[in-house]
C-alpha cells in the first residue's frame, strides 16, 4: 500500500489554491451543498436519498479505512458495528414508542443526537471487545477472526425475535432533533453532509497526528516499531475502536435513513462492500472511501435498474477500475495538476 | 550513558538443533563487544534473544543489573536497549527524517495523542535532523526510505536507533553489503561512539572487527569457544580452525 504517501505529501505541497486539484475539490463541495436546490431543478428527488446513502457509506468507509488503510489492519467484520449502531437506533426507538425499557432499565429514547451518541458507544464498545480479542492475530488469521465474530453477531439479531429477527425492525419516524426537522429529507441530507464532514476532518487530524504517525508505522514495518519502543498491540485496539465508533456513527444514520433495520446490515457481504468502497477510492487516502462509497452506491444503483444481473456488470467495473487505476479512484485524483506527480 | 550487559547460560534450541548452547558473556559498560562465528554459529539468534524478539528456553538476560529477560521486547528498549537489522527494518513510506523522528517522538512519551499534527513537534525534529547529520544522511533527510541505497539505510537503522537513546546498542551486520568506502564511513561512525554507549557488533568484516572491539567472542554452533581481546582471539587455536582458518568471508 505505498499509495499512502498523503502523510508525506502534505509535506511536499506547495498547495496552490487555483489548481485545477482545488478547483476539483472546490467543485465537490459546492455540488453537495447545492445538490438538494439542483435536484428540484431537475426535478429529479431521488437524487437526494441517494446522496444520503452514498454519505452514510461514505462514514463507514472512512471509519473502515483508518484501520485497514492507515493501520494495515484487514478486517472483515466491520459490518456487525454498522449494524450494532443501526439497531441500537432501532432498540431504542422501539422502547421509547411502546413506552418500554430495554433490559428493563435503559428507557428507549427517539432523540437522534442521544440515539447517535448511543449508538457510537456501541460501536466502540463491540469494536473493544472484537478488538481486543483478534488483535491478538494477524494476516489471514485475524481476517477470519473478525469475520467469525461479525457472523456472530448477525445470527445473535436473527435468532433475537423480540426485536424482530430476521425481519428486522421497523422504525414509524424518524428519530427527533431540536430545532432541526429532521424528518424532512432535506434536512436530514444537511445533517449527514454535516456528520461525514465532521468524520472526514476528524480522520485527517488522526492520520497525520502523533498517533496516526504510529498507526501507519506499524501498517509500514511492525518490527521496526517495536524495536524503537512500540507496543503493537494498545495502538492498533485505539484505532480498532474509534473504527468500530464511526461504524457505528454510519450505522445510526442509515437505520434514520431507512427507518428501518434488519441482520441485513451486518451481512458479511456488507463488510465487503465496505471493504470494497475503501479499496475502490484508494485505501489509506482521505478521499478515497468518499469516492468508493459514491462510486459503488451509483454504480449500484443505475445497474440495477437496468438489469437483473447487475452484479456480474458491477463486478467487471469495479475489476476494471482496481487494475487500472493502481491506488484506487484518489490515485487518479492526485495524479491532476496540483497534485504530488 | 552505558550500562554493562550479562547473559548468563542461555539455551535456545529450534527442535533437534540448539542454536545457542548455554551462552554466558559479561559485556563491561561503554565497551564494544565483538560476536563472530561461521554462518549459522547462532549470532543473530543471540542478538534476537538479547533484544527480546526470540524468548530463550533457559538463562537469564541483565542490562545494567536489571533482569529484562522477561520483558517483552518493546519495553527493553525503555530500559535502554536498541537495534539494528542484519535486513534492514526501516519505514518505507516515511522520509528519511520521519523515520529518525518517530523514534524520537516514542523516546518523549506516548503517542497517544490524536490532534496536533506530528511533523509539527519542532523538537522532534530538530533532534532527528541531528541524528541524521551524525551519521551522515543529512542530505537524504527528505528522501522516501524507498527511494534510498542499501547502505543508506544502514545508516539510517543506525541513526534510529541512536535517537532513542540507547546505553546498549545491538549492531547486526552493520557493514553487510556496503561498498569499501561506505564501510569505512561506517567504522568511523562506530569509533565515535565507544565509550558513549556499550555496542554488541555482530560482523564478518574482520578489519572492521579487530579496528573496533575491546573484546571479541567467538560462536561456533550455538557456543561460545573463545573470548578474549584481538591478539588473544588471533593466536588461538581453536579459532583458526573453527573460523580464521575459513578465510574472511
Amino acid at each position: 500500500m505505498t499509495s499512502d504517501s498523503l502523510e508525506t505529501r502534505t509535506l511536499k505541497q506547495a498547495s496552490p489554491i487555483l489548481t485545477l486539484r482545488g478547483v476539483v475539490i472546490a467543485a465537490l463541495v459546492v455540488a453537495l451543498l447545492a445538490l438538494p436546490a439542483l435536484a428540484k431543478v431537475f426535478n429529479s428527488p431521488a437524487a437526494v436519498g441517494l446522496a444520503t446513502q452514498v454519505l452514510i457509506y461514505a462514514i463507514a468507509a472512512m471509519s473502515l479505512n483508518l484501520i485497514l488503510g492507515y493501520g494495515g489492519m484487514v478486517a472483515f467484520g466491520h459490518a456487525a458495528f454498522f449494524g450494532l449502531g443501526g439497531y441500537a437506533v432501532g432498540i431504542l426507538y422501539q422502547h421509547s414508542a411502546d413506552n418500554t425499557a430495554f433490559l428493563g432499565f435503559v428507557s428507549g429514547t427517539d432523540s437522534l443526537m442521544v440515539a447517535v451518541v448511543a449508538a457510537m458507544l456501541v460501536g466502540a464498545l463491540a469494536a473493544a471487545a472484537i478488538g481486543s480479542l483478534s488483535l491478538r492475530t494477524s494476516g489471514v488469521p485475524f481476517i477470519m477472526i473478525t469475520l467469525a465474530f461479525a457472523q456472530m453477531v448477525f445470527f445473535l439479531f436473527v435468532s433475537l425475535k423480540a426485536y424482530g429477527g430476521d425481519d428486522g425492525l421497523m422504525m414509524r419516524r424518524r428519530d427527533i432533533l431540536p430545532f432541526i426537522n429532521a424528518r424532512d429529507d432535506t434536512a436530514y441530507y444537511y445533517i449527514c453532509v454535516g456528520l461525514a464532514a465532521c468524520w472526514f476532518v476528524f480522520t485527517a487530524l488522526i492520520v497525520r497526528s502523533r498517533f496516526g504517525f504510529v498507526l501507519s508505522g506499524l501498517r509500514q514495518n511492525e518490527r521496526r516499531m517495536i524495536a524503537i519502543g512500540i507496543a503493537p498491540y494498545r495502538y492498533r485496539l485505539v484505532a480498532f475502536i474509534v473504527a468500530g465508533a464511526g461504524a457505528g456513527l454510519a450505522g445510526a444514520l442509515m437505520a434514520n435513513y431507512l427507518r428501518f433495520v434488519s441482520p441485513d446490515m451486518m451481512h458479511w457481504s456488507k463488510s465487503g462492500e465496505l471493504m470494497m468502497m475503501v479499496i475502490l477510492g484508494g485505501a489509506g487516502t482521505l478521499a478515497g472511501p468518499l469516492l468508493g462509497a459514491a462510486t459503488m452506491v451509483l454504480l449500484e444503483t443505475v445497474l440495477a435498474a437496468q438489469t437483473e444481473n447487475w452484479q456480474l456488470y458491477l463486478g467487471c467495473i469495479l475489476l476494471a477500475i482496481v487494475m487500472l487505476t493502481r491506488g484506487g479512484l484518489a490515485a487518479l485524483f492526485n495524479r491532476l495538476p496540483g497534485g504530488r506527480s | 550513558m552505558t550500562a554493562s550487559l550479562e547473559l548468563q547460560g542461555l539455551c535456545k534450541r529450534f527442535g533437534g538443533l540448539t542454536a545457542t548452547d548455554n551462552v554466558s558473556l559479561s559485556v563491561a559498560a561503554g565497551s564494544l563487544h565483538a560476536l563472530i562465528g561461521p554462518n549459522g554459529a547462532g549470532k543473530t539468534t543471540l542478538i534476537n534473544q538479547v533484544a527480546g524478539d526470540l524468548h530463550p528456553d533457559m538463562g537469564k538476560i541483565r542490562l545494567g543489573g536489571i533482569d529484562i529477560g522477561e520483558l517483552p521486547a518493546w519495553q527493553r528498549v525503555r530500559h535502554g536497549l536498541a537495534r539494528t537489522f542484519q535486513i534492514t527494518q526501516v519505514l518505507p513510506d516515511y522520509t528519511a527524517l520521519d523515520n529518525v523522528a518517530l523514534a524520537v517522538q516514542v523516546r518523549q512519551g506516548h503517542s497517544f495523542r490524536f490532534l496536533a499534527d506530528a511533523r509539527k513537534n519542532r523538537d522532534a525534529r530538530e533532534q532527528a535532523a541531528q541524528y541524521l547529520q551524525d551519521v551522515g544522511l543529512a542530505s537524504r533527510s527528505s528522501s522516501l526510505v524507498s527511494e534510498i541505497g542499501h547502505g543508506e539505510r544502514k545508516q539510517l537503522e543506525l541513526a534510529v536507533a541512536l535517537a532513542t537513546r540507547p546505553s546498549l546498542l545491538l549492531l547486526d551486520e552493520p557493514m553487510a553489503g556496503l561498498s569499501p568506502l561506505e564501510s569505512q564511513e561506517m567504522i568511523d561512525q562506530l569509533a565515535k561512539l565507544i565509550g558513549k554507549v556499550t555496542i554488541v557488533l555482530v560482523e564478518h568484516d574482520m578489519d572492521a572487527v579487530f579496528a573496533l572491539a575491546d573484546r571479541i567472542s567467538v560462536l561456533v554452533y550455538g557456543r561460545v569457544v573463545a573470548t578474549g581481546d584481538g591478539d588473544d582471539i588471533r593466536a588461538n587455536e581453536e579459532v583458526r580452525v573453527a573460523y580464521l582458518g575459513e578465510g574472511h568471508d
